[in-house]
C-alpha cells in the first residue's frame, strides 16, 4: 500500500519531467535567430545577365474549366473595427473566376534556366487594408525586400507560415511603421495570416530567379526577360492545386501559352 | 449497504484515531479547492478557444500582451489574452490554495499535492508562453494540453480529499470483496487512467497536427474496453458502495457522450476544411470534446482515489506490513 502515499509525488516529478523534456523538443525551432540576409553570398560576377535585346517572352491565360464556386461572404460581425471598413461584407478570395479566367493563380518558370539572377531591389508590397491582405497572392525574389504596410485603423499579426524559411509573428499597429523582409530560401505559396482576423490570409512565393507572376483578372500573365531556352511553366493556385507546360523560346521570342484548371 | 452518516466526532474518534487526527478539515478549504477545480475547468474551456479559433498567435509576445497587461481585446486577441487572464487566476488561485493547505492540511500527501499543483500551473504557463514565443511547435503545444489535464485532475483529486464526505469516510472502511480472477479493482482504475491519459495524449497530438487519427481511435476502444470492464466489476460486487459506484457511472456515462462528440467533431472539422473562417458549430463541438476528455481523466482519478479509500485502510490494517496487496 506504501505505493500509493507515493502517487502524488510521482505525479509532480511526472508532470514536471514531462513539461521540461517536451520544451526542451520544442526549443529547437525558435533557436534560428539569424535575421535572413540578401540570398546566398554570390560576387556580381556570377549572376546571369540577359541581353534585352535577345530577351524572350512567356505570355498566357490561366483557365477554369467547369463552374467557379460561389465564394462566401467574409463574417467581419465581430469585428467592429473591420466590419466597418466596408460597406457589405467582401467575399473570400479563395477562388476568383469571371468568364473562365481565373485570377491569383501563382506562374513561374520552375525549371529549365541556369545559374544564379541578381534579387531586385525593388520592394515588393503587401498592404493590409479593410482587415484583407492585398494582394491577395504575390511573389518575391530570395533576397528581395518585402513590404508590409497596415493601412487599417486596428492593428494586425503577420504571420507567414513557411517550412523551409523560418516562421515569424510580428504585430502591426494602424498606420504603423512597415514591416520590411528578405526571405532567405525559395518556397511557393508560404501562406502569411492574422491570428486577430481569422478570415485574413495571403500567400507569398519567394523565388530565386525574377521569371514569375501572378494571373490577374482576366487570367493573363506576362514573364519577361528569359534567356533563350526551354522551360517547365507552372502555375498553382491556393485551392485547386498546380498545372504544368514546356515551353521553348529562342532569342527574343514571344510564346503564348494556356494553363487550365478544374473547378471540382 | 446500511451505514450510517451522522456520526458524532466521539464515534469518529473511537473507530479511528488515525482518521480524527486529520480531520476537522477546514471547509472553506474545501469549497476554496472545488471552486479552483471549476476555475481550471473554466480555463481548459478557454484554452481548447484558443486553438479552435486559431488565436493563440494573435498576441505575438509574452508574458505581457503587446506590451501591456491588458490589450484591445478584438478578435482572436480577446481569446488568447482572455486565455491568460483566466490562467492567471487560476494560477492565483493555486497559490493560495497551496499556502492554505501547507498552513492547516495534516496529511503531508495532501499538503504535497497542493504544492505539486502549483509547479504544475507554474510550468503549465511557462508552456504557454513558450508556445507563443516559439509559434506553437507541436511538441509544447500538446505538453500544454497534457499538462493542463493532469493539472485539473489533480484540483480535482485536491477538492475531493479535503471534503467531508471523504474524510468521514476514514472513519469506517470496509472489507473489499475477495477478487475472483484478472486484474484488481485498483488495477483496472489505474489501467482506466493510463488509457485515458494516453487518448488525450493522442487527441492532442492529432488536434496540433502531430499524428493521425488512427491512434486516436484505437485509443478510444480501448478506454471504451476498460471502463466497460471496470463497470462490469463494480456493478457486479460493489454496486452498494456509492463512492465506487456512482463514479464509476459516472466515467460510463461521459466516455459515452464523448464517443458521439468526438465523431461529431472529427465529421465537422472535415465538412468544415474548406471553410474561410472558423464556424461556431466546430469550435462548439471540438471545444466540448476537449473539455469532456478533461472531465473524464478527472472522474477516473477520482474514481481510483475512491476505490482505493473505500477499501484501503481496512485492509491495510489487516496485511502484514510491508507487503503489498493490491495491483
Ligand atoms: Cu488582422
Amino acid at each position: 500500500m506504501r505505493i500509493w502515499k507515493t502517487v502524488p509525488g510521482w505525479m509532480m516529478v511526472g508532470l514536471m519531467s514531462f513539461a521540461l523534456a517536451c520544451g526542451g523538443g520544442g526549443g529547437e525551432k525558435g533557436g534560428d535567430a539569424a535575421e535572413p540576409a540578401g540570398g546566398e553570398a554570390a560576387g556580381s560576377a556570377d549572376f546571369v545577365t540577359v541581353d534585352p535585346a535577345k530577351a524572350a517572352t512567356v505570355t498566357g491565360k490561366i483557365k477554369l474549366n467547369g463552374e467557379a464556386p460561389a465564394m462566401p461572404a467574409i463574417n467581419m460581425s465581430a469585428e467592429p473595427d473591420c466590419k466597418g471598413l466596408h460597406q457589405s461584407a467582401p467575399p473570400a478570395e479563395v477562388v476568383v473566376a469571371s468568364n473562365g479566367m481565373l485570377q491569383n493563380a501563382f506562374v513561374w518558370v520552375k525549371s529549365g534556366l541556369n545559374g544564379k539572377f541578381q534579387p531586385s531591389t525593388t520592394a515588393v508590397h503587401l498592404d493590409q487594408k479593410g482587415c484583407i491582405y492585398q494582394p491577395h497572392v504575390l511573389a518575391v525574389q530570395v533576397g528581395q525586400p518585402l513590404s508590409i504596410t497596415n493601412s487599417d485603423p486596428t492593428t494586425h499579426n503577420v504571420h507567414p507560415l513557411p517550412t523551409t524559411n523560418r516562421e515569424w509573428n510580428k504585430s502591426q499597429t494602424g498606420g504603423g511603421a512597415p514591416i520590411d523582409y528578405q526571405f532567405p530560401r525559395q518556397e511557393i505559396m508560404i501562406p502569411v495570416k492574422c491570428n486577430i482576423h481569422p478570415w485574413m490570409r495571403s500567400y507569398v512565393s519567394v523565388v530565386d530567379h525574377p521569371f514569375f507572376a501572378v494571373s490577374s483578372a482576366d487570367g493573363s500573365f506576362t514573364i519577361k526577360g528569359l534567356p533563350a531556352g526551354t522551360y517547365t511553366i507552372e502555375a498553382v493556385h491556393e485551392k485547386l492545386g498546380s498545372q504544368e507546360t514546356s515551353v521553348t523560346v529562342g532569342d527574343a521570342e514571344s510564346k503564348d501559352i494556356e494553363l487550365t484548371f478544374s473547378a471540382s | 449497504m446500511s451505514r450510517s452518516v451522522t456520526l458524532s466526532r466521539k464515534t469518529l474518534n473511537s473507530l479511528s484515531p488515525q482518521a480524527s487526527a486529520e480531520y476537522p478539515a477546514s471547509r472553506g478549504l474545501h469549497r476554496f479547492a472545488v471552486f479552483t477545480a471549476a476555475s481550471t475547468f473554466c480555463l481548459i474551456v478557454a484554452g481548447a478557444l484558443v486553438t479552435s479559433r486559431d488565436a493563440g498567435l494573435s498576441v505575438p509576445d509574452w508574458p505581457l500582451s503587446y506590451g501591456q497587461l491588458m490589450p484591445e481585446m478584438v478578435g482572436g486577441v480577446f481569446y488568447e489574452h482572455g486565455h491568460r487572464m483566466i490562467a492567471s487566476f487560476v494560477g492565483f488561485l493555486s497559490i493560495i490554495l497551496a499556502v492554505w493547505l501547507w498552513r492547516r492540511e495534516k496529511r503531508r500527501w495532501v499538503r504535497n499535492l497542493g504544492w505539486a499543483a502549483l509547479g504544475a500551473v507554474i510550468a503549465q504557463g511557462v508552456l504557454g508562453g513558450m508556445t507563443v514565443l516559439l509559434l506553437l511547435p507541436t511538441p509544447v503545444s500538446v505538453a500544454h494540453a497534457c499538462l493542463a489535464q493532469l493539472f485539473f485532475s489533480t484540483t480535482a483529486i485536491l477538492a475531493l480529499v479535503t471534503s467531508r464526505s471523504w474524510n468521514r469516510l476514514d472513519a469506517q472502511s470496509q472489507p473489499r470483496a475477495p477478487e475472483t480472477s484478472g486484474p484488481s479493482l485498483p488495477a483496472l482504475c489505474v489501467m482506466a487512467n493510463c488509457a485515458i491519459f494516453a487518448q488525450l495524449l493522442m487527441g492532442a497530438a492529432f488536434r496540433h497536427k502531430g499524428i493521425g487519427i488512427i491512434p486516436h481511435l484505437i485509443g478510444a476502444m480501448v478506454v471504451v474496453a476498460i471502463v466497460f470492464w471496470l463497470l462490469a466489476r463494480v456493478a457486479r460486487r460493489y454496486s452498494g458502495v456509492p463512492e465506487i459506484f456512482s463514479w464509476t457511472m459516472a466515467l460510463n456515462g461521459l466516455v459515452m457522450m464523448q464517443l458521439v462528440l468526438g465523431a461529431g467533431a472529427y465529421w465537422i472539422r472535415e465538412a468544415t476544411r474548406d471553410a474561410v473562417q472558423p464556424l461556431w458549430p466546430m469550435v462548439a463541438i471540438t471545444v466540448g470534446h476537449v473539455a469532456l476528455g478533461a472531465l473524464i481523466l478527472a472522474v477516473s482519478v477520482v474514481l481510483t482515489f475512491q476505490v482505493r479509500h473505500v477499501f484501503g485502510r481496512r485492509h491495510e490494517s489487516f496485511e502484514p506490513q510491508g507487503v503489498p496487496v493490491t495491483t
